[in-house]
């Protein structure tokens, strides 16, 4: 009981998922300034902004649903803390893991956008309602995608169980190679996730202020910071579990440095495909999901079966 | 018909972070569609015209100086040249020279600032990060040239204030290479990058007989095929003498004000360069008396933004009786609703930043009469401060009791 409390509060649940989300926010904003020819935050800057937002006053707009409003954030963070105990990370076991968890782990990624969705609705402000409503619109475009592309290596492993897709992978590396394409969309799609450029267009700042947290401040505003900054480790983990299952068996230690290396290549990519574009607007991003995203990860989807007559 | 529940309107402005300045857009919206737009303006006003009255004309070449902070030299040489075609001043060769030299460093550094603010309308802050850092190289010449980075007062009454040294010169050419190099990246980025075409094209789109019915001005006029420039129709300064070719653009959208804008900055490296190799021995000022006679004139510059119009009348004094300003912003943001018809929420920051608007350079208080000549509405002191304690009363606000307790303290 004691070691499931401690498993779920400091490592490797929230504490240790929320400094690790840290770091790796740190690690984003200094790519993303050194690529715009920028100085860049010094390493501690994402732990004073949480010191100091924590620190400020929680205003709850009068319109607002009180109690939507405050349980969203929690919710968010949650469901990305939780998301990730069914994620092998460094070994090729993850903390939990049962028959079908890669479409838990998908469910619960899905659970913080939907939050950001209620938290907009509920805030009634007119800039967080279409933040909302855009929030919404875009997650129907990259999800189908994203889902295609997690389970497809499964249809080759035969399993949905991200841990034994893992050894499976591992046990055969040169299939790995089968996935590409759906590497490809399944960076795509976390950008969209995560509300990156460019398909930040739920907070562009010049059309909407904020969009879906333009209301937030304070200790609830700092709790949606924290749940994207662990939905991009979580994030990038399970890209790595299922599209580079290496080094895993090297042991705790170097096991560990392997999974940060990893996280760490998935950020360089997204930061760079972050530099090099302009935010889309919604319907562009909605046709350009649709009419590239989607067919490449059906299309993941048949070497996929294809490979799978003949393997194994 | 659009039924009027479906409609959503969202204010963008007063204070917006898609403005730089205070203006209001009232933007109706049927999901992302747009379908209507009120625009409100006059939070800026600052009173410049009046203010002009009751200065010299030395002293309000400092103030125009300040109409606008990213093309003053424009405001404060359109000035200049009124109150010189008054007084029948003729300006040096070189004192000409030296005015249109600082003149296109001005363009350079505006252009590179509205490439830098387009890109962050559209959320493509890697652009604008990149050619903020190339307008330093601009910014570091006029500080250079004249001691300041914006309003550099590098006009007097008569010529320049400014003489321009031989390693000035080697300096300036050196900076203007550097430029060059850099904008054709920004035009080969411009023709490349698909977001960047698939954010800009067909966006805001405005054709060539609403943009003569509109009067529209300056680059926004020319990316729809108008060619038209105050530089070439109506020479001032050494534009007679210094070939350059005015940049048109047949998209008709933000993409092709892109296009101009870059295409002109090209253009200014041309003339830079001619100006330094050709610039003529002699005076760079001409004496101006103290006091002009009576007389007005009107005066035309190309700014950066489009045709800056100034009218001035002299009355024999050593301060002007009458100063008009009528700046390009004003002009352009009447084309601003047309551009937006059946657009996309999305393409409201972009496009209004397109035409590279300058709020309070624009705000001027005009009485507003009917149109039968009667009822004008004009507001005493007296009057507009009865008519704002009235206001804050009928919103639950009142002053009277903060007011009585104020004046008990002050006993």
């Amino acid at each position: 009981m004691a070691a499931s409390i401690i498993e779920m509060i400091v490592f490797p649940g929230f504490v240790f998922l929320g400094v690790l989300g840290m770091i790796f926010e740190y690690v984003d904003r200094i790519l993303y300034a050194r690529l715009q020819n920028r100085k860049g935050p010094p390493w501690f800057q994402p732990f004073a902004d949480f010191i100091k937002l924590a620190a400020k006053e929680d205003i709850v707009p009068r319109e607002a649903d009180s109690v939507m409003f405050k349980v969203t954030p929690l919710l968010a963070a949650t469901a990305t803390v939780v998301a990730s105990f069914y994620i092998p990370l460094w070994g090729p076991a993850a903390l939990h893991s049962f028959a079908g968890d890669a479409v838990v782990v998908i469910y619960l990624l899905t659970i913080p956008t939907m939050s950001f969705f209620l938290a907009g609705w509920y805030s009634t402000s007119l800039y967080s309602t279409v933040g909302a409503v855009r929030t919404i619109t875009q997650l129907f475009a990259y999800e189908v995608p994203l889902f295609l592309v997690i389970l497809a290596p499964g249809i080759l492993a035969k399993t949905w169980s991200l841990s034994e897709m893992a050894a499976f992978y591992s046990a055969h590396p040169l299939l790995c190679l089968s996935n590409v394409v759906g590497f490809v969309v399944a960076i795509v799609a976390l950008q969209g996730k995560l509300e990156r450029i460019p398909f930040d267009i739920p907070e562009a700042e010049t059309e909407i202020v904020a969009g879906t947290f333009t209301e937030y401040s304070g200790r609830l505003l700092v709790l949606f910071r924290l749940a994207i900054s662990i939905e991009t480790v979580v994030g990038a983990a399970l890209i790595s579990a299922v599209f580079l299952p290496f080094g895993y068996g090297l042991g705790a230690a170097w096991g560990f440095v392997v999974f940060i290396v990893k996280i760490a290549f998935v950020m360089v990519i997204l930061a760079v495909f972050k530099t090099s574009v302009a935010r889309l607007r919604i319907e562009q991003m909605v046709n350009f999901c649709w009419k590239y995203v989607a067919p490449a990860a059906v299309l993941q989807l048949f070497i996929s079966l294809i490979l799978s007559a003949f393997v194994g | 018909m659009v039924n009027p529940e479906k409609i959503v309107k969202i204010p963008i402005g007063p204070q917006h972070p898609a403005l730089k300045e205070p203006a209001c857009f009232t933007v109706s919206l049927n999901g992302e569609k747009l379908v209507d737009l009120d625009l409100r303006l006059g939070y800026n006003h600052r009173g410049v015209e009046k203010a002009a009255e009751g200065r010299t004309y030395t002293q309000n070449m400092y103030l125009f100086e300040r109409v606008c902070g990213i093309c003053s030299h424009s405001h404060a040489t359109c000035f200049i040249q009124c109150v010189e075609e008054v007084a029948g001043l003729e300006v040096p060769p070189r004192g000409r020279f030296l005015r249109t030299l600082i003149g296109e460093l001005e363009r350079i550094h505006s252009h590179f600032l509205w490439l830098g603010v387009a890109a962050h309308e559209i959320g493509f802050d890697t652009l604008l990060m990149y050619s903020w850092r190339d307008r330093e190289v601009v910014m570091d010449l006029l500080a250079m040239l004249t001691g300041n980075r914006v309003n550099y007062a590098a006009n007097v009454i008569g010529g320049a204030k400014h003489d321009v040294t031989d390693e000035q010169k080697a300096a300036i050419l050196k900076a203007v290479d550097t430029l060059e190099e850099r904008t054709k990246y920004y035009i080969e980025v411009a023709s490349e990058e698909t977001t960047l075409i698939a954010r800009l094209s067909n966006v805001g789109r405005i054709s060539l007989e609403d943009v003569k019915r509109l009067g529209t001005v300056g680059p926004t006029a020319r990316a729809s095929g108008l060619s038209q420039d105050a530089r070439r129709d109506d020479p001032y300064a050494a534009y007679k003498e210094v070939p350059f070719s005015v940049i048109t653009d047949t998209h008709c959208d933000v993409y092709g004000r892109t296009l101009v804008r870059v295409g002109e900055l090209m253009e200014s490296y041309k003339i830079i360069r001619y100006v330094l190799q050709n610039l003529p021995d002699g005076p760079i000022a001409a004496k101006a008396p103290r006091k002009i006679p009576a007389g007005e004139a009107v005066s035309r510059y190309e700014a950066p933004r489009g045709e800056d119009v100034h009218y001035v009348r002299g009355n024999g004094t050593e301060k002007p009786e009458r100063v008009r300003v009528r700046a390009p912003t004003m002009v352009n943001l009447l084309s601003v609703p047309k551009m937006l018809e059946g657009n996309n929420l999305a393409d409201v920051p972009i496009t209004v930043a397109a035409i590279d608007p300058c709020f309070s350079c624009t705000d001027r208080a005009i009485r507003v009469a009917d149109a039968d000549g009667g009822n004008a509405q004009v507001f005493s002191w007296e009057e507009s401060r009865r008519f704002g304690i009235d206001w804050y009363r009928k919103n639950g606000v009142d002053f009277t009791d903060v007011n009585k307790r104020l004046a008990q303290r002050l006993k």
